[in-house]
């Protein structure tokens, strides 16, 4: 049974073939803070499990996002079932951490005398980059077809909503900065085999989620080129997110501004509006044009929401949309 | 709510926070340039401007180390500065360096410390470090006393916890000298630590290797003649965060999570007894004038004036689409004002131009210091 909220996935069927980039197993979606990396991985997410393919969200911080967006569904440590085909999970540091040292320490009392010794907590709270690389162990583990968590669910994709750009980079980086570190025993050759998760383009891809303003633009750029040269994973899709429609003609925008500063309320406050989108959709093209030049990976346009809230109707036609 | 030089008045330092992706690296700049205008010397950091606003203040080498931006510029763009506008980009791997230089007892532990890998990792590739840096390099400038006003663009965090701790976290994991006394449990070492520890230890040598365990060992073990003075300055940070001369700008848009955010920042804030300043909201779109009567004669108006039905009824969709979006921010708002206890939020204006030159930083002052009522009045010119 879904415990989000009914509804017919079926009406997603038919319409324009799923990207091929979803046929891959494990995909990252990142972006700058505040482009809607959480709808359109969510929009993905409606996107595959549509088409059949058994789908799960994960959410990497402590805000759960992705829950917001299902209705408030408590997303918590575990796989809840959103839709038919699609779930939800909260990736917890701590949790993860946890559930990693049951799986290493088959023994209870041994396992026991770790959780309550004070210098294990320590150094589990204390060590640099140790959350995200827990974390990224327990993705690893949600995209093994043989799950290593008992009565583990098989699913054929796995979608992170990952830590905005600053911090994405280094997150990404975690696994092979620890194998480095490491040198040798466990944890090198765990943290080398998550590396090899991350770069292995056969499997897993990485989509960008950007904005047609400046800033949004200049670090996509930059945020290409290091996930592609520093990390090496494979860099899919760029999402240009939020494109107005373009409403009106140069023409027409001209014809407007007479009426702009007219008196009327309504009629000169409607011109008004007419003109803001105008201009903003011509940057906005702008600023995709500058995009488009600068970075390899396809950029495909993904339209604003004139809705009050991104909540999960925005996600399902985002998803429509998806190319 | 008070225009921002209001609330500035007497602060020595401005933190502007907020989630990602509300524009506070602009807002960060706006207000320090209309501070340095109205006569103060204030220096701005920031984590990472836009290249174009970078560049317009003229400081495309823009490095560790505080730089004028220079007076002409404003001239040419026809803003009055009576003060001077500094500006500095943070770059947390050298803030790191100086501080260990600057911490280390004597120069062999200093280059313990920065030729450790551990270190070396962590400074240049782990998340967390920029938090902790962006503290250190406030309480640096403010320790100076070079400044005015002090004005810092955070880091663009997940949570905004994480920049809360940071001084904390910075204490904590210095601490972690206590790992090499467990790792070589010999003499009083051990009596103190008990045999729990050592088993503790050995179970942790088998699930995370004992080379690691060694490596982090000597991490922590090479802070540690630092640890007193890492703990002293971090509670010194600590202090001066909650200090009355310091001012917390929570910085957000008008769309629900953003709000939700600024909530909870501004609850995490008055949990820490830390001042809060004020919030800004970016980005707003005002609500236009009212339709008259009946809303559905606005296609009729617009035909009989544009001679165009079709065209007309563009533009009263595309109207009603932007109302649409208005009405959403008033309600947002209200619902911030109500939850922060406050009489009225700063807003900012979606502007038709996407802001990256000091004329850009000029319209956004044209809201962030206007007193309440200018500010409605332009709102309804704009409208």
């Amino acid at each position: 049974m879904a415990a989000g909220f009914s509804s017919p996935t079926a009406k997603l069927l038919g319409i324009a073939p799923i990207p091929n980039f979803l046929d891959k197993r494990l995909i990252f979606v990142t972006g700058k803070g505040g482009v809607g990396k959480t709808t359109v991985a969510v929009a993905m997410g409606l996107r595959a499990a549509a088409a059949g393919k058994r789908t799960i969200v994960c959410e990497v911080a402590a805000q759960e996002n992705a829950s917001r967006i299902f209705d408030h569904t408590q997303v918590g440590f575990h796989e809840v079932e959103m839709e038919e085909n699609l779930w939800a999970i909260s990736i917890d540091p701590d949790e993860s951490m946890r559930e990693y040292v049951l799986l290493q320490l088959k023994v209870r009392a041994m396992r026991d005398l770790l959780f309550r010794s004070r210098i294990f907590n320590y150094l589990a709270a204390a060590t640099p980059g140790l959350k995200e690389l827990v974390t990224i162990g327990k993705i690893w583990e949600l995209a093994q077809l043989d799950r290593k968590v008992k009565s583990g669910r098989k699913y054929d994709l796995v979608i992170v909503d990952a830590p905005a750009t600053g911090h994405g980079i280094g997150f990404l980086q975690t696994p092979r900065t620890f194998a480095a570190i490491a040198r040798v025993g466990p944890i090198h050759s765990q943290a080398q085999q998550l590396d090899r998760l991350i770069t292995d383009h056969e499997h897993t891809g990485a989509a960008i989620v950007s904005l047609p303003e400046e800033m949004p633009v200049n670090e996509s750029a930059a945020l290409e080129h290091d996930l592609r040269s520093e990390i090496g994973v494979a860099v899919d899709r760029v999402y240009m997110n939020g494109l107005y429609p373009e409403r009106f003609s140069a023409e027409e925008a001209e014809r407007l501004a007479g009426l702009a500063t007219g008196e009327d309320g309504a009629t000169r406050a409607a011109a008004r509006a007419a003109l803001s989108e105008h201009g903003r959709a011509r940057s906005q093209r702008a600023q995709l044009a500058r995009l488009r030049r600068r970075v390899e990976t396809p950029v495909k346009a993904l339209p604003f929401l004139f809705e009050p809230d991104l909540g999960v109707e925005a996600a399902r036609q985002l998803a429509k949309r998806l190319h | 709510m008070p225009a921002v030089d209001e609330i500035l008045t007497g602060k020595r330092i401005c933190i502007c926070a907020g989630s990602g992706g509300v524009g506070k690296t602009t807002t960060s700049a706006a207000i320090a340039m209309g501070m340095a205008a109205r006569g103060l010397k204030v220096c701005v950091l920031t984590i990472d401007p836009a290249k174009r606003l970078a560049d317009s203040l003229g400081l495309k080498q823009l490095g560790n180390e505080a730089k004028q931006v220079g007076p002409e510029l404003f001239e040419r763009h026809g803003i009055e500065m009576e003060g001077e506008l500094w500006a500095m980009m943070l770059d947390a791997k050298a803030t790191f360096d100086e501080l260990v230089a600057r911490q280390a007892p004597d120069e062999e532990s200093r280059d313990r410390v920065l030729g450790n890998r551990i270190y070396q990792q962590i400074s240049n590739a782990l998340a967390g470090s920029q938090e902790y840096m962006a503290m250190e390099k406030l309480f640096e400038l403010h320790t100076e006393g070079r400044f005015d006003l002090l004005v810092l663009d955070t880091p663009p965090t997940r949570n905004a916890l994480d920049f809360l701790d940071a001084p904390k976290r910075l204490t904590q994991f210095i601490e972690g000298r206590s790992l090499g006394v467990f790792m070589k449990p010999t003499g009083l070492a051990a009596r103190v630590a008990g045999r729990g520890a050592s088993v503790a230890l050995s179970v942790m040598k088998r699930i995370v290797g004992f080379d690691l365990l060694a490596d982090l060992a000597e991490f922590f073990n090479a802070f540690s003649g630092m640890v007193d003075g890492f703990q002293e300055r971090a509670k010194r940070v600590n202090k001066l965060l909650g200090d009355p001369s310091t001012s917390f700008l929570v910085v957000c848009g008008p769309q629900g999570e953003p709000i939700d955010e600024a909530v909870y920042f501004h609850r995490k804030l008055v949990e820490a007894k830390l001042p809060f300043g004020g919030v800004i909201v970016n980005k707003v779109h005002y609500p236009a004038e009212r339709l008259r009567g009946d809303g559905a004669d606005l296609p009729a108006a617009l035909a009989e004036r544009l001679g165009d039905e079709e065209l007309a009824q563009r533009v009263a969709e595309n109207f009603a689409d932007y109302q649409a979006l208005a009405e959403r921010d008033v309600r947002n708002i209200d619902r911030l004002a109500a939850e922060l206890r406050t009489k009225g939020v700063i807003r900012v204006p979606y502007l038709d131009e996407d802001v990256h030159d000091l004329a850009g930083l000029g319209e956004i002052n044209r809201y962030l210091f206007a007193s309440s009522a200018e500010r409605e009045a332009i709102a309804a010119g704009r409208a």
